[in-house]
């Protein structure tokens, strides 16, 4: 198969267009995604090639960029919605989670809701406490909606498409520090990653460590430097925190016995807590240690730099963590 | 109304009775428990806003509106049947007994169901909108508003985002004066709803008298058809409710004693098209009794059909929480 290296924003950018080109149903409509050529710029250039039809900038009006999208996917259409930043989706929280995610079951199946709403998540540079949240694991909470985060360019590809042709309404979430970050990216226009399907991308006999976004580089790294002591990790890219493909981390943590989940979500009520509940569930008889979280301190995101880094997870406390469960 | 034909008249006078005596059952139903939870709204009064306008609408033409959707579910054409068999939580209820008496729908009617979060339904309506233009249809869709619901943030960015895409959105506020009990003047600065389209810059159709469905229907006729070739139009039609915000508001007879009685006797709706009907046509009164008796049997035969019709079971509580590809 062939393939390019780009960033991630262009990965998503190719993907947006090619399901723009091979399905007159999908339209993108948000804040900044025509003129602007897109806050991320992301949807750089599709204003130019589909028209203001399919490439619709909002108002600055996040309750009705996911309520009306609800409406055209009711309809038929496939809309994919930008909110700019997670952040701001909390203003469309009633419009995901009551209207988006319930609409299929509340009237029984005679309306479907295919839409994505995308949004660039994480912590950026001093972006302070209303700007800096991870917070996929609010919106994971609610059966009817799928969540999904690539780590890297080509699942952002693979599952931005998927997410696309579901029938299903998707929060896909993009890390802002990952935008920049180049990766092989298949040709494929075809190129799908499958919804809910968990990626091993090393194999490792001592631990595992679960993470999803951001935190799979840091667990990669982390697993480099605990290689050079003999720690082989086997580090898992969840992808998609709904459906969570539990079955993975099972497979593995047979295997190791161990468990270290990394996120830069908050610790409380988090991906985390969710990974260590089902695997005392699941695994008791396995368990050889506790589960590890690491995960953003429990305080809101301050300005000053060095104190922000101090309230994130790195590598560095990955590796940590790790001898502590060994 | 010179144009407006006698059969015309007569199926309005139908649709309102047939909802008058069927909010009447369900308020019946639920005193003996047959109808349960602790939601049900009634759109007893509200009669000839919800036949007047949608009698305006085509076939193809879509409607959306809150959780007082019972009326508009029966104006839209869809069978009490399964309109009551949802009341009870019934298998065979318009959304499988999963949805309730705020949450009907019909998709093969395009009503696309009530909702229950204050304005949640707005944007869907915005959408549905969107998608008539963009798939270049001539359709347009009709969003009922309650007067309650203008004060929240969807109802301005869902009536701005369709006016400034000129969307075929018929916007109409079900003006009845109170919230769940707050007055309009205690919730809304202007208490005037129809100039709230001055904000956006979107056609503005006044106030209409909401009880009279001759009335109502001509102004929505005009708004659908404005709506159809140009863009959005705000329609305020005053109405009024005769029981409580839901059946939990037993208050409500005391508390407006004296305005409630007011409507009753010289502003309810179907009393007032049966004068109409009986000026302008000798002898219409065996008509008349013939409409309700059918309806009396139409509400008995759709609480039968409830009372006997199956529960959901655990592979329906368990069905449609995603489509399966």
């Amino acid at each position: 198969m062939s393939e390019k290296m780009l960033p991630m924003r262009e990965a998503l950018r190719i993907a947006l267009r090619e399901e723009m080109l091979r399905d007159e149903r999908v339209f993108v409509m948000g804040e900044e995604v025509g003129q602007w050529q897109g806050t991320h710029k992301v949807t750089r250039g599709l204003l130019e090639e589909f028209g203001a039809k399919r490439v619709r900038d909002t108002p600055i009006s996040e309750m009705a960029i996911a309520g009306a999208a609800v409406g055209a996917a009711m309809m038929g259409l496939r809309p994919v919605a930008e909110m700019m930043t997670l952040n701001f989706a909390f203003l469309a929280l009633d419009a995901i989670v009551n209207h988006a995610a319930k609409i299929h079951y509340m009237f029984d199946g005679q309306f479907r809701v295919p839409l994505v709403i995308r949004a660039a998540t994480g912590w950026g540079n001093q972006a302070t406490a209303t700007h800096s949240h991870t917070p996929e694991p609010i919106f994971a909470h609610f059966p009817g909606l799928y969540v999904g985060c690539p780590s890297n360019p080509a699942d952002a590809k693979g599952m931005l498409k998927a997410a696309i042709r579901d029938e299903n309404p998707v929060l896909f979430t993009e890390f802002i520090a990952l935008y920049p970050k180049p990766g092989p990216v298949p040709d494929d226009e075809d190129y799908i990653v499958p919804i809910g399907k968990a990626d091993v991308k090393r194999e490792g006999k001592h631990v595992t460590i679960v993470s999803f976004g951001s935190g799979v580089d840091w667990s990669l790294h982390a697993a480099d430097e605990l290689a050079k002591d003999g720690v082989e990790c086997e580090v898992i890219d969840m992808r998609w925190l709904r459906p969570l493909d539990m079955n993975t981390v099972f497979e593995s943590f047979k295997k190791t016995n161990r468990c270290v989940v990394v996120e830069e979500s908050l610790p409380m009520y988090s991906f985390g807590s969710e990974i260590a509940a089902q695997i005392q569930e699941n695994m008791f008889d396995y368990m050889d240690a506790p589960v590890k979280r690491v995960s953003a301190m429990d305080v809101p995101l301050p300005y000053a730099r060095d104190i922000e880094l101090m309230a994130l997870p790195n590598a560095d406390k990955v590796v940590a963590a790790v001898k502590e469960v060994l | 109304m010179a144009t407006l034909k006698k059969e015309t008249l007569l199926e309005w006078y139908r649709q309102m009775f047939l909802i008058r005596l069927f909010e009447t059952k369900c308020d019946d139903l639920y005193k003996e428990k047959k109808i349960t939870g602790v939601y049900l709204h009634l759109y007893s009064g509200h009669e000839a806003t919800g036949v007047g306008a949608l009698a305006a609408l085509r076939p193809s033409d879509h409607v959306i509106t809150a959780y007082r959707d019972h009326g508009i579910a029966i104006a839209k054409g869809v069978d009490p049947k399964p309109i009551m068999a949802e009341m009870m939580g019934k298998k065979t209820g318009t959304s499988g007994g999963k949805g309730g008496s705020m949450h009907l729908a019909s998709r093969e009617h395009n009503f696309w169901g009530g909702y229950a979060i204050v304005g949640g339904h707005l944007p869907l309506a915005t959408g549905i909108g969107l998608a008539c233009r963009y798939n270049e249809t001539d359709e347009v869709v009709i969003s009922f508003i309650g007067d309650g619901a203008t004060n929240n943030g969807y109802f301005h960015e869902a009536l701005n985002m369709s006016q400034i895409w000129d969307l075929p959105v018929v916007w109409i506020i079900e003006n009845n004066l109170v919230g769940m009990g707050t007055r309009i003047e205690d919730s809304s600065g202007q208490t005037e709803l129809h100039k709230r389209a001055i904000a956006y810059n979107m056609k503005d159709a006044g106030r209409v008298d909401g009880q009279d469905v001759i009335k109502v229907n001509e102004v929505v006729s005009q708004a659908v058809e404005y709506a159809r070739t140009t863009g959005p139009v705000l329609i305020e039609s005053m109405t009024y409710r005769y029981k409580g915000h839901g059946v939990s508001d037993r208050s409500y007879d005391k508390r407006l004693a004296d305005e409630l009685k007011e409507w009753l006797e010289n502003k309810d709706p179907i009393q007032l098209l049966a004068k109409t009907l009986k000026a302008k046509y000798k002898g219409i009164q065996k008509e008349l009794d013939a409409i309700e008796q059918q309806c009396a049997v139409d509400v008995e035969d759709a609480t039968q059909f409830a009372l006997n019709s199956p529960d959901p079971t655990y592979e329906d509580l368990i069905s449609n929480v995603y489509v399966q590809s």
